[in-house]
């Protein structure tokens, strides 16, 4: 007990806040609840900022938007039960795209924990399977040193969701915290990568003919964009990027191809086909790039795989040369042994790559409103220093396809879980991270719906963002499949009475404007660019626009449809 | 084909699910488990035995490698080990069968913990298979009950 007139012992809470402020934490996004009153009444004295959602959902997929376009650890925060549980899709989307979260949630007191007390939910358990790491706080004395190993874990290495569960009596509790001293003997970072192995790449880049860059989020993740660069243009390299790895290159460098995969450009699939060394850098060989058939993947190939995680090599291909390491520094080291070597011949590479290019190209009806169009013409007018971000369908991968993407961490989508309602917190979390910056959500009438609550964010937060909704009234993605191989039969796809949604903006204070003409595309993105605050750009779009091409389930990337 | 690692991971609440947990994902039923603490009362060792294919079973020791509680994983399948298993086995016995049993279980250097009127416990270490072995011998007398430990493994020392 301290008995010093005026000192005011801390408690679990603001021990808590100031171990954020250690870790450089300035921000975070939450909802309140119950047990986290003693957190949110020392909130109130505590620097950090607090962005209140209006759905926990909206919160997690805010902190990670607000982490993708900024490398920075994104920071969330709700209460027991419920408040927890709707946290669950946001950290699962996460851990899939690897996206460093520390995740706080309240708890009930400890001495009802495990009782089926009100609002308790085993979090922890629930979410082992989709955090790097977590944490049930029993001692507030140990909140220094978990939220310094949470922070460390999440950012480093792989990153990923950590989740640390805080009972409300341990932040209400008044201790002398023990000092911030991680333990974590089992962590381990891979660093440099295997030199000899560096060296084997550096030869069989340089003795081959036919070879392909296929970049993932890795390569951002690690910030190797510039090593990319360098080692694809020095050696004459074409790169195929992932979804994940969109703005590892900015596009229309004459290096990139595209994106590989099943919408994927068709230069870009039949180079992964052909060629004959695959220099794979922070990917996972998805199954939305490999269409889930791993054996016909680059098959005449010498496969090298740059990974930080050796959970991930070998895992759906055979790999000649694995080397687990951070990909900016073994990149820099195969560079740098490249330099007393030959650059491979890639002319006549090059000569084929450019037939495909020219005979394949990404195309769409230039004569009447579509998507894709829309989404060009957004990316020609809104500058080299927006943020894109989308949510998941049609509309996600027309972003992908068309929109031109100039910089790393400029494009924010739901890559591996496929978030529907991702978008529009997200871009909530990347607006507030690049203030300065211009955000642009793309989205759709489906994927809207599911966190429309968060215009009220915007809203509080004087967000000016631009939300660029492609409304076909159907759940495209799905009607498009439907169409395809389900022999147009559409089950559940028709989103019947979609409500007004610029009278849906309006009512929230946005302002709403509907293009429902090819004429207006234009000025409507210019005027919503221009104008000050937050805009919805509500575009009519047939339901029949489809996304092309497209592999069919099953198929190897080589036999597309629409080509 | 068979598998047996041996994982050294953090002595916390929630080690186990997480280890667990990256089996079940790939469907593999784990066949035996035995933890416990280590010298290093921070650490349990745990030995796991799981039926599955080596390349599957391969990426799931590299995941389990990547847990923060775990500190290492060892496959020991290809390597030289002590292996050996505890049973604790109750088997009937009437006054025509025990001295019958009692040489079965002599045979196998058994030894009897328990005796009741109708039944006797006999308690067994070795290696899985001379496990395996006693059971089989025993069956027909009436096995009434039957605990095992699991395989616990270590690795030989190089001479």
């Amino acid at each position: 007990m301290s008995i010093n007139e005026g000192e005011k012992k801390l408690n679990g809470a603001n021990i808590l806040l100031e171990a954020l402020e250690n870790e450089g934490v300035d921000l975070i996004f939450g909802y309140p609840g119950g047990v986290l009153l003693p957190l949110y009444d020392a909130l109130l004295d505590s620097p950090i900022r607090h962005i209140l959602a209006r759905h926990e959902q909206g919160v997690v997929h805010a902190a990670d938007g607000y982490a993708r376009v900024t490398g920075k650890v994104g920071v969330c925060l709700a209460t027991s039960g419920p408040g927890a549980t709707n946290l669950v899709t946001g950290i699962a989307n996460a851990y899939m795209d690897s996206i460093p979260l520390v995740v706080l949630t309240g708890q009930v007191v400890t001495t009802l924990l495990g009782t089926d007390s009100f609002q308790e939910a085993d979090i922890t358990g629930i979410t082992t399977p989709i955090t790097k790491h977590s944490y049930l706080v029993k001692d507030a004395r140990e909140i220094p040193r978990i939220v310094k190993e949470a922070f460390y874990l999440a950012g480093t290495g792989r990153p990923g969701p950590v989740l640390i569960d805080l009972p409300k009596d341990v932040l209400a509790m008044e201790v002398e915290p023990f000092p911030a001293e991680m333990n974590l003997r089992g962590y381990h970072v891979p660093g440099r990568g295997d030199s000899e192995k560096i060296a084997e790449v550096a030869k069989a880049l340089s003795g081959c003919r036919k070879p392909v860059i296929y970049a993932g989020g890795g390569v951002i993740t690690a910030g190797a964009e510039g090593v990319l660069r360098q080692l694809a243009e020095k050696a004459s390299l074409p790169v195929v990027t992932t979804l994940m790895g969109i703005g590892c290159l900015p596009s229309g460098h004459p290096n990139l191809l595209g994106m590989v995969g099943l919408h994927g450009a068709v230069a870009a699939n039949y180079a992964v086909d052909d060629c004959d060394l695959l220099l794979a850098v922070g990917v996972r060989f998805d199954d939305r790039v490999t269409s889930g058939l791993g054996h016909l993947f680059a098959t005449k190939a010498k496969i090298i795989h740059i990974d930080i995680d050796l959970a991930e090599i070998a895992k759906v291909v055979r790999t000649h040369i694995p080397i687990v390491g951070d990909a900016r520094l073994v990149l820099e080291e195969v560079l740098k042994h490249l330099e007393g070597l030959t650059v491979p011949q890639t002319a006549d590479w090059w000569e084929r790559l450019r037939v495909w290019k020219n005979d394949y190209p990404m195309k769409y009806d230039k004569d009447r409103m579509t998507p894709q169009m829309v989404i060009e013409c957004m990316g020609e007018l809104a500058g080299d220093d927006t943020m894109v971000v989308t949510d998941v369908g049609q509309h996600q991968m027309w972003a992908a396809q068309f929109y031109p993407i100039a910089k790393s961490r400029n494009f924010a989508t739901s890559g591996g879980l496929g978030t529907m309602g991702f978008g529009l917190p997200a871009a909530v979390g990347a607006q507030i991270a690049r203030p300065n910056d211009l955000v642009v959500l793309i989205t759709g009438d489906g994927s809207f719906q599911m966190c429309i609550q968060e215009l009220a964010t915007i809203v509080q937060n004087k967000l000016p963002i631009k939300i660029v909704l492609l409304n076909n009234g159907v759940l495209g993605m799905v009607r498009q499949l439907q169409k395809f191989f389900y022999g147009e039969r559409y089950s559940q796809t028709d989103l019947h009475s979609n409500p007004d949604f610029v009278k849906v903006a309006e009512a929230y204070g946005i302002r709403g404007i509907r293009v429902d003409s090819f004429e207006q595309v234009r000025s409507a993105i210019a005027e919503a660019i221009d104008y000050p605050g937050p805009v919805l750009l509500d575009f009519t779009i047939s339901p029949n626009e489809d996304v092309l091409p497209i592999v069919p389930p099953g198929k190897p990337i080589t036999e597309m449809l629409g080509r | 084909m068979l598998h047996t690692l041996a994982a050294l991971v953090e002595n916390h609440p929630g080690v186990l699910t997480r280890v667990a947990g990256l089996f079940a994902r790939r469907a593999y039923n784990i066949d035996s488990l035995s933890v416990c603490q280590t010298e290093d009362p921070e650490l349990s060792r745990m030995t796991i035995v799981v039926h599955g294919d080596d390349q599957v079973i391969e990426q799931v020791r590299n995941q389990l490698n990547k847990l923060v509680i775990v500190h290492s994983v060892t496959d020991l399948t290809a390597e030289s080990v002590v292996d050996r298993e505890l049973a604790l086995i109750r088997i009937m016995v009437s006054s025509e069968t025990r001295s019958e049993v009692l040489q079965t279980i002599q045979i196998f250097r058994g030894r009897v913990v328990d005796m009741g009127r109708t039944n006797l416990t006999v308690e067994l270490t070795g290696d899985v298979g001379k496990i395996d072995g006693f059971v089989k011998a025993i069956r027909p007398y009436g096995l009434l009950e039957l605990v095992r430990t699991g395989k616990i493994a270590i690795m030989r020392s190089e001479i």
